[in-house]
């Protein structure tokens, strides 16, 4: 039941402090699940993000519902994810119900400017640490070019990108296998 | 049909087939205004707004606000609580299905060869996807790109507060391994210091 509890806390944390999509939330995943709490490697949370990315609904969510579940099964999977939906449910409702003119705020804009540099120094060292442990080879090395150049310079679904490699991966280490076999 | 069983169902089906993360949701959203009364579209985009600039996943801020918003139009602040709940509930309920129903299957398949294939060619690829990601969180933060197009003036591309903010907190979190909350909130704060 304590470590449910704690499950909820850590996905309602990071609930609380991503601003931008799904890739936001990696910066506090990392410290949180991987560094502080070890729930999870930032192996596994590339994995996640993978399927995450390429099946139904917001991709946070869907990290979270995995990381509880590999930790404390079904009723891990619902707490983390309840975690992670709390901190949008009461900020929302208080803004919806009491503060109409939220964007209206100067202060806002300015505290938003702020932070969106603080995400980009943040998602930008969230990269560097998955590159440390995602990209190992020159065919790794080709994998994150490609992905990187068709999210920049196309609108093609992510879904596409994460196809692709999940066929490339298993050519390549079909083939790498079968040499390694030989020799 | 009921408000709140409405709102499940539509939500329920919103999360189901929009696949991508938040913003794969809003043609959903849309045509749940074009259905029903109690959603208007025309606050949408204020709405997505807000859900952008809240913490917080933006598909589950919209589906907040979408059901209180619904909620409130029948029966005040009460009722559009309960359909802030309803609506984000149903919103993660097929994930959480989906989920665990392959986390179910990958864990049969932990040590098969042809999975561990598939994430070696997975993981670079998700690496590179949230590169582009970074790169573009980057230069909307540190640069006004449109400000070119009104002025044609090089200079006011740059955010020169932004950049220079941007230095700093790298170098520093390069010498200090600080939480992100506490990158964040320093942040929010100079923001408005010197009102960027």
């Amino acid at each position: 039941m304590k470590e449910l509890f704690q499950l909820f806390l850590a996905f309602a944390r990071i609930g609380g402090f991503t601003f931008g999509g799904g890739y936001a939330m990696l910066p506090m995943i990392q410290s949180e699940i991987v560094e502080r709490k070890k729930w999870a490697t930032e192996e596994e949370v590339m994995n996640y993000y993978a399927v995450g990315q390429s099946t139904p609904g917001v991709i946070a969510v869907n990290t979270a519902t995995f990381i509880g579940y590999k930790n404390k099964g079904i009723p891990g999977a619902i707490f983390a994810t309840l975690g992670v939906i709390t901190p949008s449910i009461v900020i929302i409702t208080v803004i919806a119900a009491f503060i109409r003119n939220f964007l209206e705020y100067e202060i806002v804009s300015h505290a938003l400017a702020g932070i969106n540099v603080a995400v980009a120094v943040l998602v930008i060292n969230a990269v560097v640490s998955l590159w440390k442990k995602g990209v190992k080879n020159v065919f790794g090395f080709c994998m994150f070019l490609a992905a990187f150049a068709i999210s920049v310079l196309t609108n093609w679904s992510p879904i596409i990108v994460v196809v692709v490699a999940v066929l490339a991966g298993t050519l390549y280490g079909t083939y790498s296998g079968r040499k390694a076999g030989k020799e | 049909m009921n408000v709140f069983l409405a709102l499940f169902f539509e939500f329920f089906k919103t999360g189901l087939f929009a696949v991508g993360g938040g913003l794969a949701t809003l043609p959903f959203l849309y045509n749940i205004a074009e259905k029903y009364t109690w959603l208007d579209a025309a606050n949408m985009s204020d709405m997505i707004a807000v859900s952008e600039s809240t913490p917080g996943p933006i598909g589950v801020n919209m589906a907040t606000y979408c059901g209180y918003n619904a909620g409130y139009t029948l029966g005040g602040v009460a009722s559009g609580i309960v359909g802030g709940i309803v609506a984000t509930l149903a919103l993660v309920l097929p994930s959480v299905i989906v989920i665990l129903i392959i986390a179910r299957v990958l864990d049969k398949f932990k040590n098969s060869t042809l999975v561990d294939n598939a994430f070696k060619g997975l993981r670079p690829a998700v690496c590179g996807l949230i590169a582009a990601a970074a790169l573009s969180v980057f230069l909307s933060a540190c640069f006004n790109i449109d400000a070119f197009d009104k002025t044609s003036d090089i200079a006011s591309v740059f955010d020169i507060k932004a950049l220079i903010l941007f230095v700093i907190i790298f170098v520093f979190n390069r010498k200090v391994k600080l939480h992100p909350i506490f990158v964040i909130i320093p942040s929010a704060i100079v923001g408005i210091l010197l009102k960027m």
